[in-house]
């Protein structure tokens, strides 16, 4: 697809609804430009940007050399000037070479009085694609202990457009991380309402109504999420209540309690390795402040702590399956 | 410097290699072996990926396959490569087998990497092969310390980047050449210019015409290649390994040669010019050229370039077919070697609530 993203509403995957909702607000403020290694004239290596150029030029879809401290560091510069830059990492795992910009320069630069920066950096996340360990990284536990930046992951479409054009009107640096197993899952197709929306950065969403116990996953996991919900539900006759947190950073401590304290049974499910991972800090939160609502202990599902293999096989038992979520889920409501 | 003109003239005869070499006409048939292997290797590896037994990427080194094989060629067996992924040629040069690189992509247990990398990404430091990673540049200052150690050892060890031009514009490759460079390290850092980084072209990646020039600000030795002239390479490059060698410090080695396949498999490659591709493997190609030269010099007849093929191509089909037999890995081996296991266990999935 070479032209605009139309408003036109029909069912759409994810990665057209991110394309949509950053197509929409580079319509709508001249100030938000796209910059990142091949998204331009290429329009991204998942296509994401594909036909931008055409529309917005190369002053605003800026091809960079590799070189992602320069990224990093020229979205500072120009979001410290009143622009609103949109960086891409071809991968999210190349954050890492511009983590010193990132975790010194844009998070600390509104604290040290010297100017907020509302940049979004944006990329393909996750594992579940057998891209080893260096194509596969969920990036928010490097980020968690850096005070100052934002983190959302979507799950749905919905919120993938809602998030990407909140994140580019806020007034302080935001982590986009998209899973790219979601980009173009035909599961996620959905009509999108034709007015403009945005969905807000702090925010949880009730992805499934239950009683009986909570899951607490964002991105990629919801969906297993739900299917072991649904699986619990038929087998065993448990409701499961599913919590998308949708905003990583900040968490969103209202709708964390206030499952607990419906179901008072909660596990934690992400795709990262489980050690210093997002889940050691929401069972913190549970313990601490809804520790006499919990009917059982908090429990963790997540990946082991190894890097991403590349084999099928291997990596499908680094990350949590769909088995042993249901498994996890039953012990819990036995407990 | 590769020049994105459609209309670009064939050359005035057809190009060919350079006439003056040291090789012996032993040295130079296996030269062709290697070539040619390296280009049988990505067809072999791109008919399994459309077999659907890969499960990673596949990139090709295609009408570059000189650069590597070339200056790998110029080094001993001491010293040390961290290639990239269009260099597989230099792999085969340092003595890994296809097979090896076949149970890589496979993602076969018995794999150097256990099948927990891809591709070329493993190590063999008998061989001299240190295994790159995914992000780029950073293996120039890993080279680095390869040095140092060759030198605290007294070893005299020549190391190898191989970086493409790209890649050249990461701050990786800038700490670790000048590192280098202020260290009178022995290190040749092989700028591949084959003027695409994925889908940017050269002009977009540096403003300076060579990438060679960068060597005057770094205060090192610059040389430059005719990359798709194997003999050339393997020349320029002994002079950069003789440098080098000698103790008066890296080397930056520009070569220029032309990637004919999109970055991997997927990509369709609209953004090269109308004409591009095709001016390439019609009149630069390092395959043809070679040939060209060994039948000029009488190193080796055509009936006997056909027979190498031949047996490469039953070599490679029986090295592709043992590593596919070879069984996969089980699915707890995820949870071996990050750490030495005779000191912290393997980090085994944990059963909740038990
Ligand atoms: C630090 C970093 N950023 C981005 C990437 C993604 N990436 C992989 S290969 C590539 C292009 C490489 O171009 P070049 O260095 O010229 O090598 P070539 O593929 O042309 O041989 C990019 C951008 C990466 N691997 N590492």
């Amino acid at each position: 697809m070479s032209t605009a993203p139309k408003s036109e509403t029909k069912a759409v995957t994810m990665v057209e609804d991110i394309r949509q909702g950053l197509w929409e607000e580079m319509t709508a403020d001249e100030s938000v430009f796209v910059i990142g290694e091949d998204v331009g004239t290429y329009g991204g290596a998942f296509k994401l940007t594909e036909g931008f150029i055409d529309q917005f030029g190369v002053e605003r879809m800026i091809d960079t050399p590799i070189s992602e401290a320069a990224i990093v560091g020229a979205a500072c510069g120009a979001a410290l000037m009143g622009m609103r830059p949109v960086a891409e990492f071809q991968f999210f795992d190349f954050v890492s070479c511009g983590f010193d910009m990132l975790t010194n320069y844009a998070a600390k630069s509104r604290y040290r009085g010297c100017g907020g920066i509302p940049a979004v950096f944006r990329g393909p996340c996750g594992g579940g694609v057998r891209g080893g360990p260096f194509h596969s990284l969920n990036a928010e536990a490097f980020f968690l202990n850096t005070a100052g930046l934002k983190m959302v992951e979507p799950s749905t479409a919905y919120d993938a457009k809602g998030l990407i054009k909140a994140a580019i009107r806020d007034p302080d640096p935001v982590l986009f991380f998209e899973h790219k197993k979601l980009y173009r899952l035909p599961r996620l197709r959905e009509e999108l309402p034709e007015e403009d929306y945005i969905v807000e950065i702090g925010k949880a969403r009730t992805a499934r109504e239950g009683k009986d116990l909570s899951i607490i996953t964002f991105g990629a996991m919801v969906l297993n999420a739900l299917d072991a919900a649904e699986e619990l539900e038929k087998s065993d006759g448990l409701s499961v209540e599913v919590i998308d947190l949708r905003s990583l950073a900040p968490l969103d401590k209202e709708a964390i309690l206030e499952t607990v304290k419906k179901t008072n049974r909660v596990m934690i499910l992400h795709e990262a390795s489980l050690t210093g991972g997002i889940g050691g800090e929401l069972s913190a939160i549970i313990a601490e402040e809804a520790f006499e609502w919990l009917d059982a202990p908090v429990i963790r599902v997540a990946s082991i702590n190894t890097p991403v293999p590349f084999a099928p096989q291997m990596e499908d038992y680094y990350q949590p399956s769909l088995g042993e979520i249901i498994e996890a889920g039953r012990k819990l409501a036995a407990y | 410097m590769i020049t994105n003109t459609t209309a670009r003239p064939a050359p005035k005869k057809p190009l060919s290699c350079i006439n003056e070499t040291s090789l012996t006409k032993e040295q130079q048939r296996e030269l062709y072996r290697y070539l040619k292997m390296t280009r049988m290797f990505d067809e072999k590896t791109v008919m399994l990926k459309r077999q659907a037994k890969l499960t990673g990427g596949v990139f090709t080194s295609l009408g570059q396959e000189a650069t590597a094989v070339g200056t790998a060629y110029a080094l001993e067996p001491r010293d040390f490569i961290a290639p990239l992924i269009r260099d597989i040629g230099a792999c085969f040069v340092k003595g890994i087998e296809p097979r090896t690189i076949f149970l890589q992509y496979l993602g076969k247990g018995s794999a150097p990497s256990r099948a927990t990398d891809v591709q070329f990404h493993f190590a063999d430091l008998e061989n001299g092969f240190v295994g790159p990673i995914s992000h780029l540049g950073d293996m120039i200052p890993v080279m680095t310390g390869v040095l140092l150690a060759s030198r605290m050892k007294k070893e005299n060890r020549v190391a190898v980047a191989y970086i493409g031009e790209g890649a050249s514009s990461t701050g990786a490759f800038h700490e670790g050449v000048n590192f280098a460079a202020v260290q009178k390290l022995p290190l040749i850092t092989v700028i591949e210019n084959n003027g695409y980084a994925y889908s940017t072209p050269t002009r977009n990646q540096a403003a300076c015409s060579n990438f060679v020039e960068k060597a005057v600000g770094y205060g090192i030795k610059g040389l430059t290649a005719d990359g798709n002239d194997v003999i050339h390479c393997y020349e320029v490059m002994k002079e950069a390994v003789a440098h080098a060698r000698g103790g008066n410090g890296a080397v930056l080695l520009e070569v220029h040669t032309y990637r004919r396949k999109g970055h991997a498999e997927h990509d369709n490659q609209a953004y090269v010019p109308d004409g591009e591709i095709a001016w390439w493997a019609e009149h630069n190609d390092p395959m043809t050229r070679y040939e060209k030269y060994l039948i000029e010099n009488k190193v080796m007849s055509q009936a006997e370039m056909d027979e190498t093929v031949k047996d490469l191509k039953t070599f490679l089909d029986a090295e592709a077919d043992w590593a596919e037999s070879q069984p996969d890995p089980t699915p707890e081996s995820a949870a071996y070697e990050v750490f030495d296991n005779s000191i912290v266990p393997p980090a085994f999935k944990k059963e909740v609530l038990s």
